[in-house]
This record gives structure tokens, C-alpha cells and sequence, in this order.
């Protein structure tokens, strides 16, 4: 009996079985929810820690389960699904805590509960897959899974919020369909491979070979809110602030861009993309994005909606740092796929606390809110500093190597996005910092609550904590083993240096 | 040989079974409910036993009462005989688990509702085993009738006008379907599916037949532009019986279309598989723009029928280079429609009896009310929108997949589009289960097994999705496709 190929379903299943009891549970079963909540994130966490020893000792893990007479169902723990799935993982755990604290007392819990484990379930599933069409299946559950988190509050708001989500991600999802269908007639494999599978298709392919590589992109791309695709997620912003978090930084606008990693370097593989021309464009989608986002987060007075546009801008250096095409620049955009999430969980994480304890949306609204609220505002600090791109912060480092990658590769156009992109990362996120730092706060906040002498409830406060500690650490130790900055360097040397 | 006998007596009783039950339903009226599950239960498991035997055995042969062809009556149960049987015994078994508490308050009903019900079973039963056109034409007509007396059974305007309009159809459609096989035993002295085979060759009398016979069928399959019949019928039968409707009996039609095709006229048809694909893809496009215009929930779920009826033709251009791959899509497609849509209708069922009505936009936060029904409905919609992992995922891959490996870009883009539109009005009904309605009404509570019933069905619609090595195996015993299969 090989436990090895047993190890990423039960990853699966942590958090699908959970999730399945829970949707049966009875509303007011508190503890039993929390319990297995709590018990499906930890367990998921330890398989994961288990499998990185494995992987580290040579061990292999993949499930493969007959899905169509030649396609299987591929599960399988490479470098890069690793480290997505590890993000993914640590996250989870920390938002569930999270959730389960700001949802405290509200209705339909089981429901949400459920579903946001079907989430995880189809994130982490989307981390694992080892071929295009598993990661096809699961990033269709994922779209599934969240649309009843995105309309949980049953208003007409959230119908609607749903609607336009939807009508986004299923058209995506089905120019992903049609190019995954028509990659496979050509090819006959969908199966991920380290610097792509299509070195055998014939000559006379290449052009339709483009049209693929644009279908997949941008099936993924409206996940990953490239512009013009992005439409969907500032207006998902009604959805409760867990899930936002969950949404912006591990599930789903990462499902895409980690999309859009896996079609370049285990579908195209980035030499033979490069070849075909497609990376130029690539690229120059990517800088609008980065740009465009910046811009209109300037102008958005909803602190949520600032976020989802400095979101927008922000997942777009992970395809930037793809498309720019070197091992350098690979090694900016993927550990960015770490980074900002780790940096954008902890701002929506503050978020949602200045709108739970204080009832403050806006950020016209923020004035003095770092002397009520210290800690919260600390992490808040933190995060937006690693937005920005200031050392030691995360976000530092990504933007170090993608500008280095720039340069190695001659592009140096790069450096002028990413000069002003982090301009205009500052000039939307200081004043919120110098608003809530050193002006006076209002008389009364727009809808107070009372935690006592503690600034807010602690399973609201300690999941923020957490990550802007998490965002310092991972940029403060870039170059201890097992960083993420490490595995993505051991990610781009497998992509550019034959073994 | 002996033993081909023993294991095709599983089939004979198949369609002894239910026959019985219809006769003592119909005498016995008082407990008329018991025998009905009753015989629902057994007759499932004799499908099951007879499904055992083919995958055993291979393809079974069976003379009733010694008499072979060309005289007497011929059974024959292959690959796709048996999946359609158990598609009906799968389907069957939950509407008869949901009707005794649906008719609960309505005795009389539920007398006439058994008789018929299982009557309608033989039919299919009898139909899918039939290895002759003119035992199709007794079997077509049998169904039929049963099905348009289902249909009438509420006794209202309504209903009442449906079923009249469905009686015309389907008689019309017998009729043009026996004109056919008059011309072709006229013509080639046998029904028998086996000898006509052999002994066709291109020539008016053939091309009559085939014009009538198909003519016929597609007016019972509903196929766009003769499915004006189906949306008032299925809309206003009871929720049981829309169920069987849409599940079984436009897939009995569409069987004996695709037996006929794949044994005698698929050679002769050229051009005709073309008009079909292209009636099918019209059939996607209008059905489901239809089904997104609709705002009672019954209506939009029986245009979904109207347009998904449409995938299973447009595998008749595709099969003539891909036949094996098509027709498994096309199997697999009609076996996941079956049990998602008779979901969809028990799941409307649920609703309509717990608001009294069954206006969208009045839904009401079913979705906290009924769980397990809104669970049902999203549940049979993923696999109606093509949506992984379900069985409709599946088929549409295959049927995607040799779409574009032909090279057939405007019906893979219906396909697509297809989905699309299948996507907007499921989630347009589940939007509403979220939202408040703007009139509440006083909810009347709905029995656990009718939930129940529906979510299973949907379940096993999702469930197909990780099952499609075995079934395409189980479809593919005595290469039913083969005989349309060209040789590279």
C-alpha cells in the first residue's frame, strides 16, 4: 500500500468532508462547526507540512483517478503547486479563525461554513492539479462554490453582485473549455510538464497554438481581473469581509493568475511562448492592468473598493513577472503570487475589523482610527508599506526581482510601471496611513461596538496580526531555505535550466 | 445458449413486471400505492440483474415464445438498450419514492396516477428491449397514450389543453412513424431491424420511409421547430409526471430514431444528418433563449428540455467520421439530462407546493427554506449547464471534442453558447432562492422524501461525472455504434 498517492486526496478531502457535514448541521451547533472547521484546516495543514518534508526527501505524490477513457484526474505535489497550496493552506486556517469570529451571531453560518469549505476544497484542487482539465474541474467547482458566498447576504445588492460575477466567470470559464478541448485534439496530453508539452505539434498548428494560448489566458484572466476583465470583482465587494479576503488573496484571483502561470511554463513553457509571440502582448496587458488599478483605486472613497482596485493592479505583477519572460523576472512574479496574499489578506482583515467594531466603510471615515484601533492599524501599516514595495516588507522583494528580470531581459520599459505603479500605491494608500495616524478622531464613529478594554474581539484581531507578521517575516528571511523566495528560485530553475 | 436464454428471462420479466403491477394498481385501487412502489423497487432490480447479465454475457438474444424473426417477437439487449433501462429504472424508482407523498391529499389521484404510471414503464421497458420496427410502433403507441393520460391528470383548463395538444402530436407522430414501417415491410418483407439492415439499398421507397419515420420521431422527440407541443404539456402536468416526461419519454423517441439510424439508414442519410445537426443547434439557441425569457419556473424548465434535446442531434453530422465517440457523448448526454431534469421538475415540484406558486422572482429564500430542494436544483443545473464534475460535463466534452477535431467551429461555438445560456437561467432561478420576495405567502411544509427523491437524482447527475470509464464501457457491449463506424 503506497500512503504517497493517498497524501493530496486526503488534502482534498480535509476540507470537502467538513465541509459536507457542516452544510447538515444544525444552525445553532457552534462548537461542532468550529470544531470541525478548526480540525479540517489543521489537518489539511499538516498534510501539507508532510508532504513539503516528502517532496524535500524525494518522495513523490500524485492521485490519479480515470475521469474520460484517455484523461485522468491528476493530483500531484509539484514545486509550484507546493507553494501555491501552502499559501493556500496557511491562509485558510488563519481566515477560518478569522470568519468565525466575524460572523459570530449572524444567520445561515452553516451554510456559509459549507460553502467556504467547498471553496478551499476547489482552491486546493486547483493547487494540486497535475493536468489542465483537473485544473479545468476544479476551477469551475471554485466558481460555483463562491457564488453563494459572493450573494450570502441576500439582498438585492448581492443578487445582483452575483449576477455580474457570474456572468464574468462562467464566460470565462467557457473560452477556458473551448481551449482546453481544442489544445487536446492537437495534442493529445493535457498533462503539466516543466517547459510545456507542445514541442511535438507541427508546424502548420502554430497559429491556432495562438488563439489557445489567448482562449486559456483569457479564460483565466477574468479571474485574475485583467483589464478589461476585472469588472466583476470591485462590485463582489458586498460579499462579508472573510470572503473578500479569501476572494483577493487565496482563492479566487489567484486561481487565475496561477492559472495563467501554469499555461505558460507547464502548458506553452515560456521559451516556446516567447516563440510564438504571445508573451510581448502578455506583458503589455499586464502593465495596463498594473497601472490602470492604481488609477482607479486612487479614486474610490469605499475602503473595499480601494482594495479590490489596488487588487486588480497588484496580481497583475505576477503576470507581469511571467510574460516579462527570464529566470529572474519568474522568480518576481511567482514569489509575488505568495506575497500579495499574504499583504492583501491582512488589509482586508483590517478592514473588516474598522467595519465590524466601528462601522467605518469609508475612507473619508478613517480620520484618527489608529489611536482607537492601534493594533489593527499596525498591521494595516504593514500591509500597505508591502503594497508600496518598501523594505523589508514582502512586497519589496517581488518588485526587486521583477525589476532586475527587466533589465536581465532587456525590457526595460518594465522599470517605468513598476516605478509608477508603486508611485501611485503610495499616493492611494499614504493618505489613508496619515489620515488614521495623525488626524483627530471624529466625536462618535459611525457604528460603535463594545469589546470591552480590548480594541476589537481577539478572533478578529489576531488573524491580522498574524499575516502582516507573516508579510515581514517572509520579506525580512527571503534567503532562509524554504522561503518562498528560495522555492520560487528552485520554481524558475526547473523552467530555464534543463535538468 | 442455454444460458443467453436464462439471463434474456431477466428481460421478459421486465416488462411482465410492471405490466403486472399496472393491472393490479388498476384493480386493487386502495392499496394501489403500495404495489406501485412495490413494483418500482422490483422491476429496478430486475433492470439491475438484466444489466449484470449483458455485462456477463455481451449482447443477449431472446425469441418470445420460440418464435424468431422473422415471424415472431424479438428481444435483444445490448450496451445501450441496458443504460437506457437502468436510466428508466434509476429515474423510475425516485419519481415512485416522490409521488405517494405528492399525491398524498389526493387519493383519487393517486389511483389513476399508479395504473398509468406503470403502464408507461412497460412501454419503455418493452421499447428499449425491442429488436423489430413494428414492436417499436406497439411500444411508441403504448407510451404514448400512457403519457398523454398522465398528462390530463390534474383535470385542469390547462392541463387539459396541454394533453390535447400532446394526444395530436403523438398520434400524428405514431402515424407517420407506422406509414414508415408499412413502406418498409411493403417494400423489404421483414420489420425485423437485423434482416432490414441487410437488406435496404438506396431507393424511394427507403427515402419515404426515412423522411416519415424520422418526420415522426422527431415530432415525439420535440426536436425544434415540432417541439410546440412539449412546453404546455410539461409545464402543467403534476411534478411526477413532468419529470417522466422530459427524462424518459422524449428519450424513447429519440432511441428508436438513433437505432434506426445506426443500423439502417446511416448510410443512406446524406444531407439528413446535416438538417438534423442543424435543427439541433436552432433547438439550443431558441430553447434556451425561450427558457431565459420565462417566469414561471416550470416553463423555463421544460424550454431547458426543448434546447438540451437539441445536444443529442447535433452528434448525427458529427458521427459520420467520429460515429463511435459521438453517439457515447449522445448516450451519455441523454442518460445525465434524465436524471438532472427529472431533479429539476420533482425540485420545482417541492416549490410549487410549498409557495402555491411558481413565479420566479417570488421565490423567497427557498434557499434557507428548502435547503435540500435548492440543493437538488443547483445540484441538476451543473450538469445542465455542462459544468464539471457531472455527467453533462462529460458528454459535452466528448461531443466538444470531436467537434473541433472535425474542425466543425459554428457547432462547437453552440455548444459553448449553449451552456452560456443554460448558466443564465439556472442562476437567474437560484438568485432569486437568496433574495427576499417582494409577496411573501404562508409556506406549506414539503415531506422529506420528496426532497429526498430530487436530491438524489441530482446527485447521481453529478456523480456521472466520475463514472464515465465503466458506463462508456457498459454502453459500448455489442458495439452498438459500430455499424456506422467507417473504417479507417
Amino acid at each position: 500500500m503506497n500512503w504517497d498517492a493517498w497524501i493530496p486526496l486526503l488534502v482534498i478531502a480535509s476540507s470537502l468532508l467538513p465541509g459536507l457535514i457542516i452544510f447538515g448541521l444544525a444552525e445553532d451547533r457552534v462548537r461542532t462547526r468550529t470544531l470541525l472547521n478548526l480540525l479540517g484546516a489543521s489537518v489539511k495543514l499538516a498534510l501539507v507540512g508532510w508532504m513539503l518534508w516528502g517532496v524535500y526527501h524525494g518522495h513523490h505524490f500524485e492521485t490519479r483517478l480515470a475521469l474520460l477513457p484517455d484523461l485522468e484526474l491528476v493530483l500531484r505535489a509539484g514545486p509550484l503547486s507546493l507553494l501555491f497550496v501552502t499559501l493556500s493552506t496557511g491562509l485558510w486556517l488563519v481566515t477560518t479563525v478569522y470568519a468565525i469570529g466575524y460572523l459570530e451571531g449572524s444567520l445561515h453560518r452553516s451554510r456559509f461554513f459549507g460553502f467556504f469549505n467547498l471553496c478551499v476544497t476547489a482552491t486546493v484542487g486547483v493547487a494540486l492539479s497535475g493536468n489542465l482539465i483537473t485544473f479545468l474541474v476544479f476551477y469551475e467547482l471554485l466558481t460555483l462554490a463562491t457564488y453563494p458566498l459572493v450573494v450570502h447576504r441576500g439582498t438585492e445588492a448581492a443578487r445582483l453582485a452575483g449576477q455580474t460575477y457570474l456572468a464574468y466567470t462562467i464566460f470565462g470559464g467557457a473560452l477556458l473549455l473551448l481551449g482546453t478541448v481544442w489544445l487536446y485534439t492537437l495534442t493529445g496530453t493535457l498533462e503539466f510538464t516543466p517547459r510545456g508539452f507542445l514541442e511535438g505539434v507541427e508546424e502548420g498548428h502554430r497559429p491556432a497554438l495562438v488563439v489557445i494560448f489567448a482562449l486559456l489566458v483569457a479564460g483565466f484572466g477574468v479571474k485574475a481581473a485583467l483589464v478589461p476583465l476585472h469588472g466583476w470583482l470591485p462590485k463582489a465587494m458586498v460579499a462579508p469581509a472573510p470572503v473578500s479576503a479569501l476572494l483577493h488573496a487565496v482563492a479566487v484571483v489567484k486561481a487565475g493568475a496561477f492559472g495563467i502561470v501554469r499555461v505558460v511554463y507547464d502548458v506553452f513553457g515560456v521559451e516556446y511562448a516567447a516563440g510564438l509571440g504571445v508573451t510581448g502582448p502578455l506583458a503589455v496587458v499586464a502593465a495596463v492592468t498594473i497601472i490602470y488599478g492604481s488609477l482607479r483605486a486612487l479614486f474610490q472613497d469605499d475602503l473595499k473598493r480601494r482594495l479590490a482596485f489596488s487588487t486588480v493592479s497588484q496580481v497583475s505583477y505576477i503576470v507581469l513577472g511571467v510574460a516579462i519572460v527570464g529566470p529572474v523576472a519568474t522568480i518576481g512574479g511567482v514569489v509575488h503570487l505568495v506575497h500579495q496574499g499574504v499583504m492583501k489578506i491582512t488589509l482586508f482583515f483590517c478592514a473588516g475589523n474598522l467595519a465590524e467594531t466601528l462601522g467605518i466603510h469609508k475612507v473619508s471615515e478613517m480620520n484618527g482610527v489608529g489611536r482607537r484601533m492601534p493594533w489593527t492599524m499596525a498591521a494595516f501599516t504593514v500591509g500597505a508599506f508591502g503594497m508600496m514595495g518598501a523594505p523589508p516588507i514582502a512586497g519589496f522583494i517581488s518588485k526587486w526581482y521583477l525589476g532586475l528580470g527587466a533589465l536581465e531581459a532587456g525590457q526595460g520599459w518594465v522599470i517605468f510601471v513598476l516605478a509608477g505603479s508603486s508611485l501611485l500605491n503610495a499616493a492611494y494608500f499614504l493618505p489613508i496611513l496619515h489620515a488614521a495616524w495623525f488626524r483627530e478622531p471624529p466625536v462618535v464613529w459611525p457604528e460603535e461596538h463594545d469589546f470591552g478594554r480590548k480594541e476589537t474581539a481577539w478572533a478578529l484581531l489576531l488573524p491580522p496580526l498574524i499575516t502582516a507578521v507573516m508579510a515581514l517575516g517572509v520579506g525580512l528571511l527571503a534567503s532562509v531555505p524554504f522561503s518562498p523566495l528560495e522555492w520560487s528560485k528552485l520554481i524558475a530553475a526547473r523552467e530555464f535550466y534543463r535538468p | 445458449m442455454e444460458q443467453t436464454t436464462i439471463a434474456l428471462t431477466w428481460g421478459v420479466v421486465l416488462i411482465l413486471l410492471p405490466l403486472a403491477g399496472a393491472m393490479l394498481a388498476f384493480l386493487f385501487r386502495r392499496v394501489a400505492t403500495l404495489i406501485g412502489i412495490g413494483t418500482a423497487v422490483a422491476t429496478s432490480f430486475t433492470a439491475v440483474a438484466l444489466a449484470r447479465a449483458v455485462i456477463m454475457d455481451g449482447t443477449l438474444h431472446h425469441a418470445v415464445g420460440g418464435w424468431g424473426a422473422p415471424l415472431g417477437i424479438d428481444l435483444r439487449a445490448d450496451g445501450l438498450s441496458v443504460l437506457m433501462l437502468l436510466m428508466t429504472a434509476a429515474v423510475g424508482l425516485a419519481i415512485s419514492l416522490y409521488a405517494p407523498a405528492y399525491f398524498r391529499d389526493e387519493s383519487r389521484k393517486a389511483e389513476q396516477f399508479w395504473p398509468l404510471w406503470l403502464f408507461l414503464w412497460t412501454g419503455l421497458n418493452a421499447l428499449f428491449l425491442s429488436a423489430d420496427i413494428f414492436n417499436l410502433y406497439v411500444t411508441l403507441e403504448l407510451l404514448g397514450l400512457a403519457a398523454v393520460a398522465l398528462t390530463a391528470l390534474p383535470g385542469r383548463a390547462d392541463a387539459l389543453t396541454g394533453a390535447m395538444r400532446y394526444l395530436l402530436a403523438t398520434l400524428l407522430g405514431s402515424l407517420l412513424y407506422l406509414l414508415g414501417v408499412a413502406l418498409l415491410y411493403h417494400g423489404f418483407g421483414s420489420v425485423d431491424i437485423a434482416i432490414l439492415a441487410v437488406r435496404v439499398e438506396p431507393s424511394p421507397v427507403v427515402w419515404a420511409a426515412l423522411g416519415l419515420m424520422s418526420t415522426g420521431l422527431l415530432l415525439k422527440t420535440a426536436l425544434f421547430p415540432l417541439h410546440f407541443w412539449l412546453p404546455p404539456a410539461h409545464a402543467s402536468a403534476p411534478a411526477p409526471v413532468s419529470a417522466l416526461l422530459s427524462a424518459l419519454v422524449v428519450k424513447a423517441s429519440f432511441y428508436i430514431l438513433l437505432r434506426l439510424w445506426l443500423e439502417i439508414f446511416g448510410t443512406l442519410g446524406e444531407g439528413v444528418d446535416t438538417l438534423f445537426g442543424l435543427l439541433g443547434a436552432v433547438a439550443i439557441l431558441w430553447g434556451s433563449l425561450q427558457a431565459l425569457r420565462q417566469t414561471r419556473l416550470k416553463l423555463l424548465i421544460a424550454y431547458s428540455t426543448v434546447a438540451q434535446l437539441g445536444y443529442l442531434f447535433l452528434a448525427f453530422p458529427l458521427a459520420v467520421t467520429a460515429g463511435a465517440t459521438a453517439w457515447s457523448a449522445v448516450a451519455y448526454l441523454a442518460l445525465s439530462h434524465a436524471l438532472a431534469k427529472a431533479a429539476m421538475f420533482l425540485a420545482a415540484g417541492n416549490l410549487l407546493r410549498f409557495g402555491g406558486h411558481d413565479r420566479i422572482a417570488d421565490l423567497d429564500r427557498v434557499v434557507q427554506r428548502l435547503p435540500l430542494t435548492t440543493g437538488a436544483f443547483a445540484l441538476a443545473g451543473v450538469s445542465i449547464m455542462g459544468l464539471p464534475p457531472s455527467g453533462g460535463f462529460i458528454g459535452k466534452w466528448l461531443l466538444l471534442e470531436t467537434a473541433l477535431a472535425q474542425g466543425r467551429w459554428g457547432l462547437a461555438a453552440v455548444m459553448i453558447l449553449g451552456g452560456l445560456l443554460a448558466a443564465g437561467y439556472i442562476f437567474k432561478v437560484l438568485g432569486h432562492a437568496f433574495t427576499e420576495a417582494p409577496e411573501t405567502h404562508e409556506p406549506i411544509e414539503v415531506p422529506a422524501s420528496m426532497e429526498w427523491a430530487a436530491l438524489l437524482l441530482a446527485m447521481g447527475a453529478v456523480l456521472l461525472g466520475f463514472l464515465a470509464v465503466p458506463a462508456l464501457s457498459l454502453i459500448g457491449i455489442g458495439d452498438p455504434f459500430g455499424a456506422s463506424e467507417v473504417m479507417p
